[in-house]
């Protein structure tokens, strides 16, 4: 067995520090080390989107890293983009479009589609579907998704 | 009463949990010293098991224990069968053959059980299992369904003379003799294949016996938690109260996740039994493409006998249905194909010649559709076949044949899914048909646009197919509703969610009976310990059976409510309303009770409880629906294919359905798209793949194509509304709509672009390479 | 899936990294995005003993202007960099037009370009457009550094010259020559996926309009990127007519690529879209050199 790696990892603003093994996907050391059980693993091969997290800013699969990566670095989850009580305006226009079926797939898409905002504040229909076409759906076909997209943009602009 | 809720575009109660990640699925329950489970799985389809050693592997550090069939003493059982073969029906032939927890003798499957580890992490775990050691001897593979009947071929299971698991012949009328009278017969072999539910959440069991309470609690990503309890309590003699089977939120089901006593479910439960600690076991997502049942294998030989007139005489086929190394779910998913081989039209006679086959894949079980789209498939091809063969026009052929409204109930005579005739309720077929020619603009398409953009050497080509799905099966559901002291409302039903919205548009059925909001009713779904009758979530059901039960409390308790609020306000019953969570009387505001304040009244503190009464504001109630309920769709789509690289975009997409009365549009329209995108995936991009030794090719989601944003269009639903007659709300189910009619509308579509080609499409999936193919022909025939 | 157990190491600088390849040689893998190698490692079909992570290689992270006009890329550059940055749509449009094209934006953020070049899969975008746009790589290992060609550098399946003591440092694009047209097209199943035929197209016109080079890289079409040799002959000294593209995009399809089948497509399919698409993107490429577009 491999000897253990101390790391540091700022997650949704608080600093974690753990000692892991270096194969610990960094999905499953947000899920079950810290308790983070918002962003979720559906394929652990990249393909499907739905543990994306933003790792300094950008969105990556969190399938596709490991914990040991993450040390000194900053990670924002599902969790730090609003609460129940407070929802983020893209959250907001998740349900407002019902662009929520069982929920699973939609950290992954929040996560993706939040720097997409950032960087495009009025996208069209194309542009959507290119942003999200690297996550998985398979109850919503989308479309619901893309209106509440466009309705966040709406949102975040005003 | 007025009806306020039921019909609203009511956004989702239960989203802000789900959108902030604070929502539980199965693998996010943690307990103190939970094991985790990983098993060791074959990698032949089929192969005798002739020894396995575990020892190397029980002794790697972190590894609690390995377990082989052996291991399991009496526990070791095949699971039990989950539907019987119809009774009703002469002469089935029905050989019951099970699935097992752990393979003992032979595997029979690729991805078959062999041994279970447990560890202290699921990471140990996996090493662990790379410790074991097998002995298999490969097997010949029967892979192909017609070669599985073929004298000679491997047998799946040795102790039957061939692999053929059922034969059912059914017949309405005399097919041989209205063949006889048509103008025209037509012969077509349709070729169906395989597919997965690929929902976004693999499966996942949670299993932990407190033996200080001597209670087991289970969380299960199933569609059926109650029988899920029933069952696992039966075989390992708990009382039913002892289990609790909790689906908490679930990833999407679509229909594999009703199966049930999987290899995990029932060892995961053994061991936690033997050794009294939590164990969890997730399905990783190559698991699920070896673990988690499938669907759509079919090959039918299908003839279709027709007057010059466009008039069906008769359909008959000839059909082998795969259903992979075990049948444990009887012949639901033909019967399903059966039903609809006839769909929505008005055909006096038809043979039905149906051999189950068994093969070394996995087990077939229903994948959203579950059968139908295969029957719609044969039936719409056919008919587009006849038409184009007789000069008329594919809109035109379909309305000589609908079933007029004024023929409901209309009685098909064979036997359906739930063993009864297969009668349709209600429809007006033409109706929707007719709106969604006018949504896509039919007429305007194949007179100007479509002429011009062929003159440009555009390949464009319109689709559009009719169809109905058998929904709102029985047995029953049952839910309790209960007006809690501080005014909000609990309901309760049997039922499970896998994103369906049960927790918003249930509480609008109760929101419209009891005067409250619907963001006041509490809606507990999936959990035995808070209900305990029912089946589950399949078949289109929830928005029938499941809405009419709770509609059913709900009318119980607002009856209790009104003789109640009668005494205390000294009001005549029919002079009082329930509104903004108060009874009272009508016109006079000020006298009035708060429904949480009456709740307080009804369960005294004082005084007894008088005879024939019960205390509180509650009621449990049962629906069971005499038949299924029919529901009906057009969908209709233009599309648009470069005969150069056989890539197809999708211009537009039409959907009419009918589902009766609509608890939320929204919702339904959420289905309804939903379902499509899976639809297209079987149309174009999804098929698995296995060799000639039953090796999957494409178990990943790299390689097996569920369709993103981009493959997906924009789709425009349009609504038609024919009440059911079988329920109080009028109710039919809409889960698998979208699904059903792609496969054929994509054929039909894509022909008539490359309709100076002359190809015809008689299988689903297609894909660009067997475009290409039929291309090569076609090309080569000119 | 989880990955079996290894060591690992974080260097920082590329001496470190390399220190540890020459300790290690076959036993280690370097982990560069991780886009395609953690997944393998997931699925266990990789179980390297040690990995050599060089996310925090800070020295290989950039992207310079280059003296001769063209560019130079750190290996360790992210692809969202390379899609993003403003030098590289001027000097390398074939690049900039290439890099949406590659799998997904979070696949981008993580993903290098010299990752994807050392990885070597037959389908990869950025080896083919490597080498049409004759670019050229920096090695380093124990013994110093050495300079490889693009088109030399690809030796077979998900296999290059690279030594296991060896790095990719750095890949250098010459400038676009005047009278130089490009053009890129993939076919995929999915937005996206891995392509079933792509070919990455780079000519050059003489004075006189006759063409006078032209290079034709094709995405699964074999073992790793495939130049079509035999192509570019038909079209060199010729004036690109219609006639002479189709003939040469014939003559690539049939002659100088040797695709093989698998379950998206068959040897005789993608053989098919290779003529097609060179015939597409020469076109493409002609017009943008005649200064057309």
């Amino acid at each position: 067995m491999s000897d253990l790696i101390n790391v540091t990892v700022t997650v949704n603003g608080t600093q974690y520090a753990r000692a892991v093994e270096p194969r610990l996907l960094l999905s499953d050391f947000l899920r079950h080390d810290l308790g983070l059980t918002g962003t979720h693993v559906g394929c652990e091969h990249g393909v499907c989107g739905a543990c994306t997290v933003l790792f300094d800013g950008e969105p990556v699969r969190s399938c596709l890293m490991f914990a040991v990566q993450a040390d000194g670095h900053k990670v924002l989850t599902v969790e730090g983009l609003g609460t129940m009580d407070n929802m983020h305006p893209l959250q907001e226009a998740f349900q407002e479009a019902h662009a929520v079926q069982c929920g699973f797939c939609t950290p992954g898409f929040l996560m993706s589609l939040l720097p997409f905002l950032e960087e495009n504040p009025n996208p069209t229909e194309e542009e959507i579907r290119e942003a999200i076409s690297g996550n998985l759906c398979r109850c919503t076909g989308y479309q619901h998704i893309v209106d509440a997209v466009k309705l966040a943009a709406e949102k975040m602009r005003t | 009463m007025t009806k306020k809720w039921v019909g609203q575009r009511l956004t989702r109660t239960e989203d802000p949990r789900l959108l902030t990640g604070q929502a539980l699925f199965v693998d996010d329950v943690e307990i103190p010293g939970m094991l985790h489970a990983a098993f060791l799985r074959s990698d032949y389809a089929h192969a005798r098991l002739q020894s396995i050693d575990v020892s190397a592997a029980r002794e790697r550090p972190g590894v609690v224990a390995v377990y082989t069939a052996e291991d399991m003493g009496d526990a070791w059982q095949h699971g039990p069968p989950l539907v019987i073969p119809p009774p009703t029906v002469e002469d089935v032939v029905f050989h019951t053959r099970t699935q097992v927890p752990l393979v003992k003798d032979k595997v029979r499957y690729l991805g078959e059980p062999l041994a279970m580890v447990l560890a202290e992490s699921r990471y140990i775990a996996e090493d662990a299992v790379e410790d074991i050691f097998v002995d298999l001897e490969p097997l010949e593979a029967v892979v192909d369904l017609e070669a599985a009947l073929e004298p000679g071929a491997p047998l799946v299971h040795d102790d039957l003379d061939s692999n053929l698991a059922a034969h059912l012949v059914q017949d309405k009328g005399d097919y041989a003799a209205a063949r006889e009278k048509a103008d025209l017969v037509i012969q077509r072999r349709i070729v169906i294949d395989r597919c997965v539910a690929g929902a976004m959440e693999n499966r996942g069991i949670v299993a932990s016996w407190d033996k200080k309470a001597q209670h087991l609690t289970i969380w299960d990503t199933t569609q059926a938690p109650i029988p899920v309890r029933n069952g696992l309590a039966g075989m390992f003699g708990l009382a039913s109260n002892q289990v609790r089977v909790i689906a908490p939120f679930v990833g999407g089901g679509f229909g594999p996740k009703i199966m049930m006593f999987y290899a995990e479910e029932v060892l995961l439960t053994w061991a936690t039994l033997k050794l009294g600690r939590p164990i969890k076991w997730i399905e990783d997502r190559r698991e699920n493409f070896l673990a988690t049942t499938q669907e759509r294998g079919q090959v039918h030989d299908a003839e279709i006998a027709i007057t010059r007139n466009g008039r069906i005489l008769g359909v008959s086929h000839t059909f082998l249905h795969d259903t992979g190394a075990y049948d444990p779910y009887g012949l639901t998913i033909p019967l399903n194909t059966q039903s609809h081989a006839m769909s929505a039209y008005d055909v006096p006679n038809y043979h039905s010649d149906l051999k189950v086959v068994f093969t070394n894949k996995m087990i077939t079980t229903p994948v959203r559709g579950a059968g139908r789209p295969q029957g719609i498939f044969l039936m719409e091809r056919l008919l587009d076949v006849a038409a184009k063969e007789l000069g008329m026009d594919r809109i035109e052929i379909r309305k000589r044949n609908f079933i007029p409204p004024e023929a409901f109930p209309y009685n098909h005579k064979i036997i359906d899914q739930a063993f009864a005739e297969l009668v349709l309720d209600s429809g007006n077929y033409l109706a929707t048909l007719e709106k969604a020619v006018d949504m896509i603009g039919y007429e305007e398409f194949i007179k100007e646009e479509q002429p011009r953009l062929r003159a440009e050497g555009r390949h464009v080509g319109i689709g559009i197919v009719s169809f109905i799905e058998t929904t709102g099966v029985g047995p029953y559901e049952g839910a309790r509703v209960t007006v809690e002291t501080d005014g909000r409302v609990s309901v309760a039903t049997g039922v499970g969610t896998q994103g369906q919205a049960h927790f918003t548009s249930f509480a609008q059925i109760v929101a419209d009976q009891l005067g409250v909001s619907p963001r006041d009713v509490r809606m507990v779904t999936g959990d035995t310990a808070e209900f305990h009758w029912g089946t589950g979530t399949f078949a289109s059901r929830g928005s029938v059976v499941a809405a009419n039960a709770i509609h059913a409390a709900a009318k119980s308790v607002r009856a209790k409510i009104l003789k109640l609020a009668s005494k205390v306000l000294e009001t005549p019953e029919e002079e009082l309303e329930l509104e903004d969570g108060v009874v009272r009387v009508a016109d006079v505001p000020r006298q009035s009770i708060s429904l949480g304040e009456l709740a307080a009244l009804a369960n005294p503190l004082r005084g007894a409880v008088e005879p024939g009464t019960e205390p509180g504001l509650e009621s449990t109630d049962y629906f069971g629906p005499q038949y299924g309920a029919t529901a009906n769709g057009a969908h209709a789509m233009i599309l648009e294919v470069d005969p150069e690289t056989m890539m197809v975009d999708i211009k537009r997409y039409v959907a009419v359905e009918d589902c009766g009365t609509m608890l939320n549009p929204l919702v339904v329209e959420g289905q309804v798209h939903g379902g499509i995108a899976l639809g297209i995936g079987n149309s174009y991009y999804e098929q698995l793949v296995y060799d000639e030794n039953g090796q999957l090719l494409n178990a990943s989601l790299a390689d097996y194509l569920i369709p993103t944003a981009w493959e997906i269009p924009r789709i425009e639903v349009g609504h038609e509304e024919t009440r059911s007659p079988l329920n109080p709300i009028g109710s039919k189910g809409v889960g698998e709509a979208g699904t059903i009619p792609v496969p054929a509308l994509f054929a039909q579509a894509l022909e008539d672009a490359l309709a100076d080609y002359g190809v015809e499409v008689l299988e689903a999936p297609m894909s660009p390479n067997k475009l290409f193919e039929l291309l090569q022909a076609a090309e080569h025939k000119t | 899936m989880k990955p079996a157990p290894f060591k690992f190491y974080a260097p920082t600088t590329v001496s470190e990294a390399l220190a540890h390849l020459a300790e290690y040689g076959y036993d280690a893998k370097v982990l560069a995005g991780g886009q395609s190698l953690i997944p393998m490692l997931n699925f266990r079909l990789a179980q390297p003993a040690v990995l050599v992570d060089l996310n925090n290689v800070s020295e290989l992270f950039y992207i310079r202007p280059d003296k001769n006009g063209g560019l130079r890329l750190g290996a360790m550059t992210r692809q969202r960099q390379v899609e993003l940055d403003p030098l590289v749509a001027e000097r390398a449009p074939l690049v900039r037009e290439v890099m949406p094209q590659i799998a997904y934006p979070q696949i981008r953020t993580r993903g290098t370009f010299g990752g994807s070049l050392a990885h070597a899969d037959p389908s990869a975008e950025l080896a083919a457009v490597s080498i049409a746009l004759d670019g050229r790589f920096r090695l380093r290992g124990p013994a110093g550094e050495r300079w490889v060609s693009a088109s030399d550098f690809f030796v077979g399946l998900f296999a290059t010259v690279l030594e296991p003591d060896e790095l990719l440092v750095e890949v250098a694009l010459p400038p676009m020559p005047p009278r130089s047209g490009w053009s890129f097209s993939q076919i995929t199943r999915r937005h996206h996926d891995f392509c079933i035929a792509g070919v990455a197209v780079m000519v050059i016109l003489d004075s006189t309009g006759q063409c006078e080079q032209a290079r034709l890289v094709f995405l699964s079409a074999g073992d790793g990127p495939v130049e079509a040799h035999q192509a570019a002959e038909v079209l060199v000294g010729q004036v690109p007519t219609p006639e002479a593209i189709r003939a040469a995009a014939e003559t690539a399809a049939s002659t100088d690529i040797d695709p093989s089948s698998d379950i998206h497509a068959s040897a005789e399919y993608r053989r098919h879209l290779a003529g097609v698409l060179a015939r597409r993107t020469l076109t493409q490429a002609f017009e943008r050199a005649r200064g057309d577009e």
